[in-house]
């Protein structure tokens, strides 16, 4: 595809005259790295730490956070979702919690959980998974909720049992709802773990921006959001990856299939 | 007329009693049914028509036992049927298919649900297939077939637990004209060579005259039983009876009892 290839070259370009524009006015204008850092600046900021093990120790904790994070909070969502989903009686108990909690902006309890689970990286892990919790635990109701009725119908009609119309209706008929939240879930918890490192940590990124915000080294907190930014691609990544393979009968994902097929064998039928 | 199938001997499968249906229980309750009186004997093709708002798909939600009656009964080989059994398929308006599951896989979805040997089930699905003219389907995706295609899978999915009865819920209705002529041929054949007992419902005069055994006319508000006969037609008929002056005098007799009962305004 001509217009495939020609796409990602501009987008290429524009991206580095973006750079060089940047380089320029920054070398042009003497700007002080405190206050804006040239790309190269940046560059070789992320390579030093790079070379120096430094970053990879911060990146190897953060990750951690997130990923326990991601796993605990989902692990939580999915059930009480599953929980609220099937019983009326949980939602209708649990419900004034859940309006309260998905109303108040989770991040600012961060500073509670570091005087209730100390410096270390069990807070970080607690404050990445509460930030999960949410868009998991309400995609999970939602989806459970969303079969058809001609469906429900359908397994009625062959006198299935609800958990019969659980396993083989609503949870899968849910995966696309589910898998959404889990994309959103993965990324919330990125910000949960270094929100926790702002407040309170030894080590991490969070930890690390906050550092070299003290010392002024602008460059090396751009090279740390870089990091950053390309850890959230990566984990986004893996959860879309999973999501591509188990949801390969979903309408919205057809499009994209279809699409890459077109491109790939140059058409379907 | 009074063709074999209606002889005191032949054994009734369903048998439908004073049944009524009511929505709601205050004074503006609606009757969706009013004392509905019929039998099926085995092996038979009942086509149930009536505009709609007639009360048709009420009624088949009660054979089909997703539904309580309010007052009467509906049997089914004798015993009431007071939720859903596992003797009976239906077949939707829509073909209802779970697109995470392939072909053959949502055929055996009955079996799965009523814990059938997997094995042998498999066996009867890709026959079964075969007769509906779908074999080497049994891999694809629901949305990788036509309309018509996915009623068929929909229809053998029906009869893949070898139910006494099969329930029909208008199932072409949403398919084109050309189509649904078609799956009407087919259906036929299909049930000549399978024989069930089928209670087949639709708004087309001449689908349920050409596909019943008889007929059995609705008309609306509330639902009533308007007229029943037996179609006296040769089988197989082929699209070409629907020229005959006696396919057109069934229908011209339908439209008759829905005109009067007020079905078309």
């Amino acid at each position: 595809m001509m217009k495939g290839v020609r796409g990602f070259s501009l987008r290429l370009l524009l991206i580095v005259a973006t750079l060089l524009v940047w380089e320029g006015l920054v070398r042009a204008f003497s700007v002080q790295a405190f206050l804006l850092p040239a790309p190269s600046g940046i560059f070789v900021a992320l390579y030093r730490g790079i070379a120096s093990r430094l970053y990879l120790d911060h990146i190897g904790v953060t990750v951690a956070e997130t990923l326990m994070g991601f796993v605990l909070g989902s692990v939580l969502a999915f059930t009480l979702g599953i929980a609220v989903a099937l019983s009326r009686r949980i939602e209708y108990f649990l419900y004034p919690f859940i309006v309260m909690f998905q109303a108040m902006p989770k991040v600012a309890l961060a500073p509670l959980i570091i005087v209730w689970c100390g410096l270390g990286i069990t807070s970080k892990v607690v404050s990445a998974a509460l930030v999960a919790f949410f868009p998991l635990m309400v995609n999970t109701i939602v989806g459970l909720r969303s079969a058809e009725e001609d469906r429900i119908n359908l397994m009625r009609s062959l006198a299935a049992s609800r958990w019969q119309i659980f396993w083989m209706l609503q949870l899968p008929n849910a995966m696309p709802y589910i898998f959404a939240g889990l994309e959103i879930a993965m990324i919330f918890a990125l910000i949960g773990a270094i929100v926790g490192e702002f407040v309170g940590a030894q080590s991490g990124l969070g930890m690390l921006i906050q550092s070299m915000n003290f010392t002024m080294d602008v460059a090396g907190q751009f090279s740390v959001l870089l990091i950053l930014s390309a850890l959230g691609l990566l984990l986004n990544g893996i959860v879309s990856g999973v999501r591509r393979r188990v949801l390969f009968w979903d309408p919205s994902q057809k499009i994209d299939a279809a699409g890459n097929a077109a491109a790939g064998k140059g058409g379907m039928q | 007329m009074a063709p074999a199938a209606e002889t005191a001997a032949a054994r009734e499968v369903i048998a439908v009693r004073q049944l009524h249906k009511r929505y709601g229980n205050r004074a503006d309750a609606i009757l969706a049914l009013d004392d509905i009186d019929f039998a099926v004997p085995d092996r038979e093709f009942l086509s149930i028509v009536g505009p709609s708002g007639c009360g048709k798909s009420t009624l088949l939600k009660i054979l089909a036992g997703l539904i309580p009656a309010s007052k009467g009964e509906a049997l089914l080989n004798g015993t009431p049927i007071d939720g859903p059994r596992r003797d009976i398929g239906v077949v939707f308006q829509s073909p209802v298919l779970f697109p995470w599951r392939s072909v053959l896989g949502n055929v055996l979805l009955p079996a799965d649900i009523q814990r059938l040997g997997r094995e042998e089930m498999s066996k009867r699905a890709y026959d079964l297939l075969k007769l509906v003219g779908l074999d080497g389907f049994e891999r694809r995706y629901p949305w990788e077939l036509s309309g018509g295609m996915q009623q068929r899978v929909a229809l053998v999915r029906a009869l893949i637990h070898d139910p006494a009865l099969l329930l029909m819920d208008e199932p072409f209705g949403a398919l084109d004209a050309m189509t649904r002529e078609s799956m009407n041929v087919e259906l036929q054949r299909i049930w000549m060579e399978r024989r069930k007992t089928v209670v087949f419902i639709t708004h087309s005069t001449a689908e349920a005259v050409f596909l019943g055994d008889r007929v059995l006319v609705m008309t609306p508000r509330p639902g009533k039983v308007g007229d029943l006969f037996s179609v006296d037609l040769p089988r197989p008929r082929s699209l070409d009876v629907m020229n005959t002056e006696k396919f057109g005098g069934y229908v011209r007799r339908i439209r008759g009892v829905l005109n009067a009962g007020g079905g078309l305004e």
